[in-house]
């Protein structure tokens, strides 16, 4: 393997590895307060509100039903008004952003949701409000399956963030696609791979030493 | 004596897939300031929906509700908040926040009334050491036994002063021990710090050790509602006769034989009165099923004797019992 395809692979983890932060980040700014309206909004719950709920609800359907290739290119126009260009790291960022939200989103309500229905009643029972109540017992009751939501949504995006190199958008994923792939360049496809799944794997097991330390039960 | 609640004509009804079902049937009824009433019935008798409608949980469906004289149903959502707070309630489950230490389970209900963090945790230890918890502060729940855990629950319910403290089952998942050791605590807050207690439960037991007055409910009405003493030495309803008097299974030795019960309300539980029976009169009798049950230190029970086959002989061991001050009832 020559130097500068070295250099090429470290330049790609750097770049997997600030897409993969920066989307996360957004994402979540996002998806999680989405998430906690989905939850509260449902049937049932505290703040029951069909309209928003269902409007909401087919949004992040809909966003997470497209195949994210497809979600990529469609976004192409998107991206280039918010960064001013479609291509690069930076860009791919955005793409990586909005495939994320709704998959975040879900996942925040589906941690939300396996929070026992007592602890609510309870947070009712002494006279908090709904917002309190979602706030002081739901979210911290639910704070261990959100941690390893958490894990499972950084992951999916650093595997996201492979494809964006279909669309010049960097990291170990363009590197993989255009030395390995398109080159049959072996090793290179080998070790752009292999670094992946370890990237994904250190994720994972973060995301479950936290969830750990977190869960008290 | 104040009136703590009040409940008129109290009905509730679901509506599950167009089908209707009746909760509450005409619940009228009121609790003492200062006193443990105790609601008890069969699982799925209402008792749980009753107790929920008194903190507005659940909205009745019509009927009104009244604490210390104010229309529940008419509280807007802030109002109903503010009345919470002089409302605590304690679960079978406990609910207490697994993620959060024991202090800091205690210091939400404090949280909630906007109590500073100083006088917060302060007022928190204080509840802990109430409930002799103190040294547990700093532990998680899932680190405590369910006594501890209810314990944990109840110093939560009472940090916030509140003026009625209801328990939903709160001892139905603890052994008879530990039910014993926290109903000997509410005993002690109730008296201590003039709680009114409302008791839910399914255990004839619980309503024996530490309620004044009881209610049983049954099929979403109140089959009967009186003194525990009185209730538990004469119940009148078939509800209450099923929770005081558990069936117990007898066969008589003769097809045609008489059955009677005999029931003891505490002052004669001290007499001999069968061996008295056989002494004084010759007279024999079949005991087919007996109990006692201790009710606020004073023996109450009932025996199920079937008497001789001759008419005499009967009417003279009846007119004994009857002398001595049980109450007589034919049973067949």
């Amino acid at each position: 393997m020559s130097d500068y395809i070295k250099d090429a692979i470290i330049t790609g983890v750097w770049e997997t590895l600030i897409m993969t932060f920066f989307a996360s980040l957004f994402s979540y700014a996002v998806g999680l307060p989405l998430g906690v309206v989905l939850y509260s909004t449902s049937k049932g719950r505290l703040l029951e509100n069909r309209a928003v709920n269902a409007v909401i609800g087919t949004i992040v359907n809909i966003t997470r039903s497209l195949p994210f290739l497809i979600l990529l290119v469609l976004l192409i126009p998107f991206t280039r008004a918010i960064v001013g260009k479609s291509i690069g790291t930076t860009a791919a960022i955005v793409p990586l952003t909005i495939g994320a939200i709704p998959i975040v989103a879900r996942m925040v309500e589906a941690s939300l949701s396996e929070v026992q229905p007592g602890i609510i009643e309870a947070s009712t029972s002494m006279g908090a409000s709904p917002v309190y109540t979602i706030l002081h017992f739901v979210i911290p009751e639910a704070m261990p399956s959100l941690l390893q939501g958490g894990a499972i949504n950084v992951a999916t995006v650093l595997g996201y963030s492979a494809m964006a190199g279909v669309i010049g958008g960097g990291g170990l994923g363009a590197i993989a696609l255009q030395y390995g792939y398109y080159r049959y360049d072996k090793p290179v496809l080998w070790t752009t791979v292999t670094l992946l799944i370890i990237m994904v794997m250190l994720i994972q097991e973060l995301g479950i030493q936290l969830s750990k330390k977190h869960r008290k039960t | 004596m104040e009136k703590v609640f009040e409940l008129t004509n109290v009905y509730k009804t679901y509506k599950n897939d167009g089908r209707e079902f009746e909760a509450l049937k005409d619940v009228s009824l009121y609790v003492n300031e200062g006193e443990i009433f105790g609601i008890i019935g069969m699982s799925g008798a209402g008792k749980s929906t009753l107790v929920r409608t008194l903190n507005r949980l659940e909205e009745v469906s019509s009927g009104t509700i009244s604490f210390y004289g104010k229309d529940l149903a008419s509280l807007a959502p802030r109002e109903l908040r503010e009345v919470r707070h002089s409302i605590s309630m304690i679960f079978q489950g406990f609910n207490l926040l697994n993620q959060r230490t024991v202090i800091q389970n205690v210091e939400q209900s404090l949280r909630i009334i906007g109590t500073p963090r100083s006088a917060r945790r302060q007022k928190a230890r204080q509840m802990l050491e109430v409930v002799g918890l103190l040294e547990k502060q700093n532990e998680y729940p899932a680190r405590l036994s369910g006594g501890q855990k209810q314990r944990v629950a109840i110093a939560r319910a009472l940090a916030a002063d509140p003026k009625v403290l209801l328990c939903d089952e709160a001892t139905s998942a603890l052994d008879p021990k530990i039910t014993a050791e926290i109903l000997d605590l509410l005993k002690r807050i109730n008296e201590e710090r003039k709680l009114t207690i409302i008791i839910i439960t399914h255990e004839m037991a619980v309503v024996e050790k530490i309620c004044d007055r009881v209610a049983i409910i049954d099929e979403g009405t109140l089959a009967e509602i009186g003194d525990v003493k009185e209730v538990f030495s004469n119940p009148k309803s078939k509800a209450a006769k099923k929770l005081v008097f558990p069936s117990n299974p007898f066969e008589m030795s003769e097809p045609d034989g008489k059955v009677v019960r005999l029931v003891f309300d505490g002052t004669q539980s001290s007499v001999p009165f069968i061996a008295n029976l056989v002494e004084k009169t010759g007279i024999k009798v079949n005991i087919l099923s007996a109990n006692t049950k201790s009710v606020g230190g004073i023996g109450y029970g009932q025996m199920i004797v079937e008497l001789p086959k001759d008419e005499s002989s009967r009417q003279t061991a009846v007119n004994f019992f009857k002398d001595g001050g049980l109450s007589v009832t034919e049973v067949n």
